[in-house]
């Protein structure tokens, strides 16, 4: 019989999979083995069948207005639980200083005063708004949703690449690849216990009812997407049906007193907690871009006065900027009087003029990214780039060294991958999902698992081409309470059931029916 | 529930219902056609465009213009595609609301529409018509049976019927422009579905008068006029509490959609059916305005009660 694996070459990074050639770590073993006697043309089918799936609950997601599948692969990653307890624990730190440094910021600034962070940073960050300066989150959240981005290096280690605590996406993918995983290769989860991802919504639901207004006890949420032409409409979808609550469009809402309420067919409903997904320009034309279409006068004054509460919170995205992220370690320390659990990847600030000089000598061994993009964009990996692109990213480093960090070129980890029908080693990066409810900042045991799929790209994105895995972590020894729900006593037996032959319809009626047809037949042809 | 949700509802009970009797028409008037060694191709087929309301171009009066147009013009909502593509969009808007199968029939047909002209060419026109038909009614099944009966479904509903009614007498028109010949009763009754139903119920006894009654007035035959009339009724009086705006509901009906379909229900139900075949055209274009007006009621009370507030830039500072 055919090894799946037969021919699987180690590439350049950590395999997530294989130590040495053939010899699958520990957490692989039994999906290993499980996958080993398919053959590469049947993996391939079931990969299909998969893709299929997709593509017929319209599971994508839009790039320049077009719909596209996600492309799912069909091998999943896996982390062991004590790997595990390290992201959750790293990632729920990291969150917990950002709210931290968000209130701060938007407060008393004390970090800056203390010279933790300099001043100019903050105040030349783009996503600064000075407009939510004053708004006070009812239960303190700003984060309600985060999305750490994480790679394994060369060494394994888990290191942060950076972090989204505006309106981070993906999370519907998590869940949905997990569904159709469990329909097209059930064998494999019969193999390996899974901790499971389904109870998102529900997390979801209870942080954003927990920020609602004081004095509001039966809170009314709604998600606020752009609509259907965003590239996360499917996720917004989503996050609505599955906790059940409206998904509105800018149009739907409407602001008169500082009060929000959503047109409905009993006239208008009030909204007090809205779980926007649109950008912090689009948000409100009376206080951002005025030509928004997206959004809702008004919006930010209701959240002023206390009436409405927006999450995540407007101006977030000073904690997601590129060299804020390099700060992050010392806010860890600095607020929480803790060891950063999660380590950064090595940054350089190029605003320093001596670092700047080092990095320009070495252009061609970094990755420079523009600190504000987001989706890959703008990325230029020293080593893969021509000699004009690094000239031009010099130059442009030269009149804005604000907008530039570069970063060690990083190998990321890499898991076999169906190409065709072989396997193959892809770089994988890792998206958790992290909630927080104002007590304790919870973290999906999951996450989104990206990976780009033409060889050598460490570019992940999903606008750049990527895919993703679904993504396993398995339980701790001998933990079984979130695995197992306690099974329903069942009080009355059900009674069997008598085979049913319908009104006049029974065996003998037709047998007799069919005799009393061929006799007649044989009588009439006699 | 949201207004631009309900109103998506409703516009998916108007398409998808569209596309079905569209496909139904065109299926079994292009068989007559074919079969009928006298008739006018060409006439036919302008009474047929110009009762769907479609302008009759010069060339477009043929066979194959009659499908492109009617069955296959992706960029217009009175086509089976257009109609499919429309209500695909409209659940894509509202989808935290349909359920997810429902979506998935949508999607998954949506998707086959790109495959329409290949089905046509290589299994012909009536098979293309069939999985429309096919489609749609696991549509119709599937709300059934997921959807909640609340307002979501009564939307849905409101438009299957308003539809119902507009094409079914449209269908109609098609006979009465005719002048009685091409298509006949035996078409219009087939196009419906309901040709097995009449034969049981009028014992095989083949009128005009019989028919027309049939498709008009049978209060069982859910494709009748008066059948989807009176769904839609009811749809609209459980979408107003009780009473609605009258005075503790002791006074006539609450509101303008009401009050129109009343009123052309019982225009109906209370004439004789020699005053009904005489009067036909006039019946059905009085039905067609109907249609349109209970349209517009519907839309000013439910999807559109709060004026739109626009946002100037400047005008607060």
């Amino acid at each position: 019989m055919a090894d799946l694996f037969e021919d699987y070459p180690l590439g350049p990074g950590w395999d997530e999979m294989f130590g040495t050639p053939g010899m699958p770590r520990s957490t692989y073993e039994a999906l290993h083995a499980t996958l080993r006697p398919l053959a590469g043309g049947e993996l391939r089918l079931r990969a299909d069948v998969l893709a299929r799936a997709f593509l017929d609950q319209g599971i994508t997601f839009a790039l320049k207005g077009v719909e596209r599948p996600f492309p799912l692969d069909i091998v999943p990653r896996i982390i062991a639980a004590e790997q595990w307890r390290q992201v959750e624990t790293g990632v729920a730190q990291r969150v917990r200083a950002l709210e931290a440094f968000l209130a701060d910021v938007y407060g008393e600034g004390h970090a800056l005063a203390d010279g933790i962070v300099p001043r100019r940073i903050i105040v030349t960050s783009a996503h600064f708004h000075r407009e939510a300066a004053g708004i006070v989150p009812p239960n303190g959240v700003r984060v309600h949703v985060a999305g750490v981005d994480l790679i394994r290096d060369e060494a394994g280690e888990f290191r942060v690449l950076e972090d989204n605590v505006r309106t981070p996406s993906g999370v519907s993918y998590v869940m949905e690849n997990r569904r159709a995983m469990a329909h097209v290769l059930p064998e494999v989860f019969t193999a390996t216990r899974v901790r499971p991802v389904d109870s998102y919504p529900g997390m979801l639901l209870q942080a954003l009812r927990a920020a609602a207004p004081a004095g509001v006890d039966d809170p009314t949420v709604v998600v606020l997407t752009p609509g259907v032409h965003n590239s996360a409409y499917f996720e917004h979808a989503l996050l609505a049906r599955e906790m059940g609550v409206e998904l509105v469009e800018g149009r739907d809402l409407v602001c008169a007193g500082n009060e929000v309420s959503m047109r409905t067919t009993a006239g208008e409903q009030r909204v007090d907690v809205i779980y926007r997904r649109i950008d912090d320009e689009f948000l409100d034309p009376v206080h951002f871009r005025a030509d928004s279409m997206l959004g809702v006068a008004g919006l930010l004054n209701a959240a002023r006065a206390g009436k409405v509460t927006i999450a995540n919170a407007v101006g977030n995205g000073v904690a997601d900027d590129k060299l804020l992220y390099t700060y992050v370690p010392d806010l860890i320390r600095y607020y929480l009087g803790e060891e950063p659990l999660l380590p950064n990847v090595e940054t350089y600030r190029l605003d320093d003029p001596d670092v700047r000089t080092y990095v320009l000598s070495r252009i061609d061994e970094l990755v420079l990214k523009p600190v504000d993009g987001s989706g890959g964009a703008g990325i230029v990996i020293g080593s893969q780039a021509t000699a004009e692109q690094l000239e031009h990213v010099r130059q442009r480093i030269m009149l804005d060294p604000r907008g530039w960090i570069a970063q060690r070129e990083v190998k990321l980890s890499m898991v076999p991958t169906l190409i065709e029908d072989r396997l193959r080693p892809r770089h994988v990066d890792l998206r958790p999902f992290a909630v927080n409810d104002g007590r304790q900042v919870r973290v999906l045991p999951g996450g989104l698992t990206r990976v780009a799929l033409p060889e050598g790209a460490l570019v992940v994105n999903s606008s750049q081409g990527g895919g993703s895995k679904d993504t396993w972590v398995l339980p701790e020894a001998g933990s079984t309470e979130e695995i197992w729900s306690e099974p329903e006593t069942v009080s009355a037996v059900p009674s069997p059931r008598r085979p049913d032959p319908g009104p006049g319809q029974s065996g003998n009626q037709q047998q007799q029916q069919q005799q009393q047809a061929r006799s007649a037949g044989r009588a009439a042809a006699c | 529930m949201l207004s631009r949700i309900a109103e998506s509802l409703y516009w998916i009970g108007r398409y998808v219902e569209r596309a079905e009797d569209t496909a139904r028409i065109l299926d079994v008037h292009l068989h007559r056609m074919l079969q009928d060694p006298w008739t006018d191709e060409e006439q036919a087929c302008r009474s047929l465009l110009s009762v769907m309301g479609l302008p009759v171009s010069e060339d477009g009066a043929s066979l194959p213009g009659v499908v492109e147009r009617l069955g296959l013009d992706l960029g217009s909502t009175s086509s089976v595609l257009g109609a499919l593509a429309a209500a695909r969009e409209n659940a894509r808007g509202a989808r935290e609301t349909v359920s997810a199968e429902m979506w998935e029939c949508l999607n998954t047909t949506w998707l086959g529409l790109a495959r329409a002209r290949r089905r046509i060419e290589e299994g012909g026109v009536h098979a293309f018509f069939q999985w429309v038909r096919e489609r749609c009614s696991v549509l119709a099944g599937l709300a059934d049976a997921t959807m909640s009966r609340d307002e979501g479904w009564l939307f849905l509903v409101l438009g299957r019927s308003v539809e119902r009614v507009d094409m079914t007498a449209r269908l109609l028109s098609t006979h009465s422009r005719a002048g009685g010949s091409i298509p006949s009763w035996l078409t219009l009754l087939r196009s419906c579905g309901a040709w097995e139903t009449y034969l049981r119920t009028y014992r095989g006894s083949l009128s005009d008068r019989h028919a027309a009654e049939f498709l008009l007035l049978d209060r069982l035959f859910p494709r009748s006029v008066l059948a989807a009339l009176a769904t839609a009724e009811s749809c609209l009086a459980e979408l107003e509490p009780a009473g609605g705006t009258t005075r503790s509901g002791r006074v006539g009906v609450g509101t303008d959609a009401q009050r129109i379909l009343g009123r052309a229900r019982t225009d109906l139900a209370y004439r004789s059916s020699d005053e009904l075949l005489t009067d036909l055209g006039t019946v059905l274009a009085r039905l067609e305005r109907t249609c349109s007006q209970v349209n517009d009621a519907v839309s000013a009370r439910y999807f559109r009660q709060t004026a739109a507030v626009a946002w100037q830039a400047g005008a607060v500072e």
